[in-house]
């Protein structure tokens, strides 16, 4: 599978990054080498294999539903590029 | 008398604990050989000398009083700046997280911190802890301590490198597809990657969160154990922790290895692997003969494998854990934008770095539309195969032993403009990540330019007693590295 200058800027729209036309080309090449190595992996049959996405034996690690304390608003705000009346702002939407 | 930088971290606590020297005189040995070899090496991003001193004052007060000593009390370490530190800055290497200053500490620093361990700042990384060279990083690279033209490894250089560099006693890193014991191997230093849900992943910024783990670099084995102690253990705030006790870890340093067996994987032993690296990792595996270990031949067959499922599979679970970065919550913001879809764009077009945006276009091209089956599913069907592999090997061994990477510390620049020749550089590290197994990097030996080789050991999952000890054996068979670099490179 070859991806096309079209599909990257189709990924990157889905990725929300955007890349100047200089650089898209090295990209688009680069992206190829690494998609034509991946491809290695058709040399399996992989029909009768179970999936892993974890390595161990885990199932759903549950916890008690108790109200605790949580980080301050004005802590957690700290770090935010932009807030005002205790909230993020963001660029308007609607 | 040897300085208070070459004494390893059992060594320091032996003298602390004795009040033949105070945690502040140890602080301020490592501040001053900071001062000195940091500009060249440059392993730290930020070096926090005055929460160093204080957390050293507290540790004397603590000694004094004979109150509440562990064998990391007064120990200055260095911390990958992946991992958050509440109140000092946690940029992970990158633009994006230049002024993030966490307002919480990652379990593992709560655990050190509660030792009293002292933190002498945060260490350099590629960003995200993507990459294997610390070139990645936004801010600067780091040069190797053996020599400054080469690179240290990665994406744990600087914690790497500063150990090596006796910048510090110890230090964290983490490893994803083998970012601790790839630079540990480079640098001449022992690094481990523990079994995953071993130590807590509350804290480290996310990378890929089914193969992340923290895990300790240090001078010597001993060093490595008294470290997993500390960070290792259950923690309800990370789900995929697991709930295990903790065994003391130094147990498991006995000299000799009767009735232990290890195992040597053909395929790791490939044309493109060092010829050198290839005697000092034979070398190393009959030095372990020596010390009573059956050797025998095992079979790993989807190694080659490993890199492309790798790439599938870490790309997409960064490209999702990624999706955080929009400038709203934290971190930047770009300015100058025309609505929210630009604003998100310019933020993160300018926040990262070539190749973590390489990264989320593969993990989001993976699992796009159409995609999903013959990439991601694909990979995780091979990544059963890996781990089943590994489970076969351990039924004929106890450890495996093999190369950590096919080649010594790279020259800084070589394979920059090369992603593919990067990654493949991970090749005998990935699978360990893959399986969740622990795996370590010690010391071997010195090429020819007298550059550091690893050998990698692993163990099956919560094995780290059976690592360690054949670690131990290995260093007590070869003699620890006595010739620390930099006296005559700085």
């Amino acid at each position: 599978m070859k991806i096309t200058i079209s599909e990257i800027e189709h990924v990157a729209q889905l990725a929300r990054l955007s890349f100047d036309p200089s650089e898209i080309e090295n990209f688009n090449r680069q992206l190829n080498d690494i998609l034509g190595y991946i491809s290695k992996l058709e040399e399996l049959d992989t029909s009768r294999v179970e999936p892993t996405t974890h390595a161990l034996e885990l199932t759903n690690a549950f916890r008690k539903d108790e109200v605790k304390q949580s980080l301050p608003v004005e802590k957690i705000l700290s770090n935010a590029p932009e807030q005002e009346q205790g909230k993020f702002v963001v660029p308007k939407i609607i | 008398m040897p300085s208070l930088i070459d004494l390893s971290i059992h060594e320091l606590h032996d003298i602390l604990s004795r009040r033949e020297v105070s945690a502040v005189e140890v602080t301020r040995a490592y501040l001053d050989r900071i001062g000195e070899v940091d500009p060249k090496i440059r392993a730290y991003l930020i070096v926090t000398a005055d929460k160093a001193l204080t957390q050293a004052e507290e540790a004397d007060s603590r000694l004094k009083k004979a109150d509440n000593i562990t064998p990391l009390t007064g120990i200055p370490l260095g911390i990958k700046d992946v991992i958050c530190t509440r109140g000092i800055k946690t940029t992970c290497g990158s633009k994006i997280l230049e002024n993030f200053v966490p307002p919480y500490n990652a379990t593992v620093m709560e655990k050190l911190e509660a030792h009293g361990a002292v933190m002498l700042g945060k260490l350099n990384m590629d960003e995200f802890a993507m990459g294997s060279s610390t070139e990645n990083s936004a801010y600067h690279p780091t040069h190797n301590p053996w020599d400054l033209e080469r690179i240290p490894g990665g994406s744990s250089g600087g914690s790497a490198a500063s150990v090596a560099a006796r910048a510090c006693a110890g230090s964290l890193g983490s490893d994803t597809g083998g970012s601790i014991r790839q630079p540990a191997s480079y640098c001449g230093v022992v690094g481990l990657k523990p079994t995953y849900g071993t130590v807590s992943r509350f804290g480290l910024v996310a990378f890929a969160s089914s193969l992340d783990q923290i895990g300790p670099l240090s001078r010597d084995v001993t060093d490595c154990a008294l470290l997993l102690n500390v960070i290792s253990g259950h923690d309800t705030r990370d789900s995929t922790s697991v709930p295990k006790d903790v065994p003391d870890y130094t147990g498991s340093l006995r000299p000799g290895l009767k009735n232990y067996t290890l195992g040597i994987p053909m395929e790791y032993f490939i044309p493109g692997l060092d010829p050198e690296v290839e005697k000092a990792v034979k070398h190393a595996v009959s030095a372990l003969e020596s010390q009573g270990a059956e050797v025998v031949e095992v079979s790993l067959p989807h190694t080659e494998y490993a890199v492309a499922t790798y790439y599938i599979i870490a790309p997409a679970e960064a490209s999702s854990n990624l999706s955080r970065y929009d400038g709203v919550k934290y971190g930047l913001r770009a300015p100058d934008y025309k609505n929210l879809m630009d604003m998100y764009k310019k933020t993160r077009s300018q926040g990262f770095g070539p190749e973590v945006k390489r990264r989320i276009m593969i993990g989001t091209y993976s699992l796009s539309a159409g995609y999903y089956d013959a990439y991601y599913k694909k990979a995780s069907q091979v990544r059963t195969l890996i781990t089943r592999d590994f489970k076969k090997a351990f039924e004929k061994c106890d450890v495996i032993a093999a190369p950590v990477a096919p080649t010594t510390a790279f020259r800084l620049g070589e394979k920059a403009d090369d992603p593919l020749q990067m990654y493949l550089s991970d090749i005998f590290t990935i699978p360990v990540n893959l399986a969740g197994i622990p795996g370590i990097s010690v010391p071997c030996g010195l090429n020819s330019s007298g550059l550091p080789i690893g050998l990698q050991l692993m163990a099956g999952h919560f094995e780290e007693t059976k690592l360690l000890t054949v670690a131990y054996n290995l260093e007590l068979a070869l003699g620890r590295c006595k010739n620390w670099p930099l006296d005559c490179y700085c």
